[in-house]
């Protein structure tokens, strides 16, 4: 990094200098902005009966026990489908298929498809297949479900960087001390690679979590208490955003919503950018 | 390799997986056609695009209904265009600021504010937006939900997706023609806009690509700032309703050729992801998910 600091600036290149320190300026202003906006408006409102009690009144007063809880669902049930599918695939795609086979380009170029897919055709898609065609309804279920096909890519993608970082020895030996495949997956290649699913399961939970137009008219409105995953139940996401739009007085607990979700976003980055440094960047040397 | 029977059901086992992965793009857009069909059938393709109006559900005057998608296909155009217009220099610059301006110990935490803010969730930025933004707008000049509100959230939304992208494609140049360019004697500037720019090419592409698909796709901030007037924009201060807004708002209560209609719109939107798409693999990158 610091090799690149080698330029000097020119004598009369003081615009673009100005520029380049503007745009960050810039940016960082306006994160900032934001993040004050909120943290000042939620943050009295924050606590421990805020985060367990039931909401009262369409969310005015009372709190958002009942929908961290369905937040809580929905994730659930998403990664409990999205990671043997998303395991499987990245395992087939890295390590059992040839670079130039049919098979594998087609599946990769569906996952580029799958990833620029917007999130409100996931929800339409999501309504037609699990709420209609299954008969799911608006349902926990159905939402995690729709949740767990948008997450793949990305669950896919940061798990196959985990076995590419795991050396070709590993490989070569294990072939040449007679691993039958299938030993050599689930003994050498799967521990070794696991950082790389922990990554890729870190930034789906936060994909997932942030995500509002997907669940919409997949996981429902409901802010009741769920007794089941076959219950609609409103995530934090959906909840800012009913009572910012549709409830009148709403918004200084739309704000400690916020809040709330920011704060976990931000903590499940924060893991996952330092679990990439920490292990996919550093050789594994014990299995 | 041995090939021991457990290694076939490996395979096979894996293959399945895979396969299911594979389909979910297939059932999105077979699902989508299928919902389609009953209003494609009765009122035909070609209405959505020449009707003046949208007016999906019979109304009191009892006339015919209307499926003109147009104004709302301008709104989405209008607000991507001008967004990704602002942003990319905006992106482009922060990744040059942390590559070759800030001191190192700024630019590693410029860089993860960059990853923090790409984190943060769109029905955040929307309710700022409403907050703050609109409110601010309307004292300018009224009625304050507007194009201009929902440009300004698209920007801030999509920075961190050419800023990434930017970044890792510096990251990129070869250290060599940083030093030939030192050793020729060019200046800071210079290099960036003669070599790094040129070397950095393809991959400052993919993210000016990347960033032009949130902006079509983005759901939640835009409808929340937009006004969501169906109509072709006058001025930057006119309300808009873009195609993935109007999904959102009348899902939940359209039935029939209504719902229908609001899949074809899904449809069409699929439509400009896949056209983005290929000329992102027509550029030249190959793989551009995650």
């Amino acid at each position: 990094m610091a090799d690149t600091r080698i330029l000097t600036p020119g004598r009369s290149e003081w615009f673009s200098t100005l520029a380049v320190w503007s745009a960050a300026a810039l940016v960082t202003g306006f994160f900032l902005w934001v993040l004050w906006d909120i943290v000042s408006h939620g943050f009295s409102q924050i606590s421990w009966s805020f985060l367990t009690t039931e909401s009262e009144k369409a969310g005015r007063a009372g709190g958002i026990g009942p929908v961290l809880v369905s937040t809580l669902l929905v994730v659930l049930v998403c990664l409990a489908v999205s990671l043997p599918i998303g395991l499987a695939t990245a395992v087939l795609l890295s390590e059992y298929t040839p670079e130039d086979s049919l098979f594998g380009r087609l599946v990769r170029r569906s996952l580029d498809v799958l990833s620029g897919v917007p999130s409100i055709v996931f929800g339409l898609f999501g309504n037609a297949l699990f709420c209609k065609a299954l008969g799911m309804g608006f349902s926990i279920l159905s939402g995690g479900l729709t949740l767990a096909c948008m997450v793949l890519p990305l669950l896919i993608r940061a798990t196959e960087e985990g076995f590419r970082s795991v050396p070709l020895d590993y490989r070569t030996s294990a072939a040449a001390l007679g691993m039958s495949r299938s030993s050599t997956l689930f003994h050498l290649l799967l521990p070794a690679a696991t950082p790389g699913l922990v990554v890729g399961l870190v930034l789906s939970i936060g994909r997932a979590i942030a995500e509002t137009a997907v669940l919409i008219f997949t996981s429902g409105y409901v802010s009741r208490w769920p007794e089941s995953l076959m219950d609609s139940g409103r995530t934090l996401s959906i909840h800012i955003y009913d009572l910012s739009m549709n409830v009148s007085g709403g918004n200084a607990n739309a704000y400690a919503t916020s809040l709330v979700l920011v704060v976990l976003l931000l903590v499940i980055n924060m893991t996952s950018s330092w679990m990439a440094e920490r292990w996919l960047h550093r050789r594994i040397v014990l299995l | 390799m041995s090939r021991s029977r457990n290694d076939a059901i490996l395979i096979w086992t894996l293959r399945v997986f895979t396969a299911i992965a594979g389909a979910i793009v297939l059932l999105i857009v077979g699902f989508l056609i299928v919902e389609s069909i009953p209003v494609l059938k009765s009122v035909g393709l070609s209405r959505f695009f020449t009707d003046p109006s949208w007016h999906p559900a019979r109304n009191i005057s009892n006339s015919d209904e209307t499926y003109g998608l147009a104004p709302m296909i301008t709104g989405t155009l209008i607000s991507m265009a001008l967004s990704v217009l602002v942003a990319t220099p905006l992106g482009v610059l922060s990744a040059v600021f942390c590559h070759y301006y800030a001191p190192p110990t700024i630019a590693r935490y410029y860089r993860r504010l960059i990853e923090v803010l790409a984190g943060i969730p769109s029905v955040v930025y929307g309710f700022w937006g409403l907050m703050v933004l609109v409110p601010a707008i309307g004292r300018i000049h009224p009625p304050g939900p507007s194009l201009l509100a929902a440009v300004i959230i698209l920007i801030i939304m999509i920075i961190p997706t050419i800023a990434l992208m930017a970044d890792s494609s510096l990251a990129n140049v070869p250290p060599a023609y940083l030093r030939g360019a030192v050793a020729l004697g060019l200046s800071r500037w210079g290099t960036i806009r003669h070599v790094v720019f040129p070397a950095a090419k393809s991959g400052l592409f993919t993210g000016v690509i990347l960033e032009t698909g949130r902006a079509i796709g983005e759901t939640m901030a835009v409808l929340m700032v937009a006004g969501n007037m169906v109509q072709t924009p006058k001025s930057i201060f006119d309300p808009i309703r873009t195609l993935t807004a109007n999904v959102a708002l009348e899902m939940a209560y359209a039935m029939g050729d209504h719902r229908s209609a609001l899949f074809v719109s899904g449809l069409v939107l699929l439509a400009m992801i896949v056209a983005l798409v290929s000329a992102a693999e027509w550029i030249g990158k190959g793989r551009i998910y995650g």
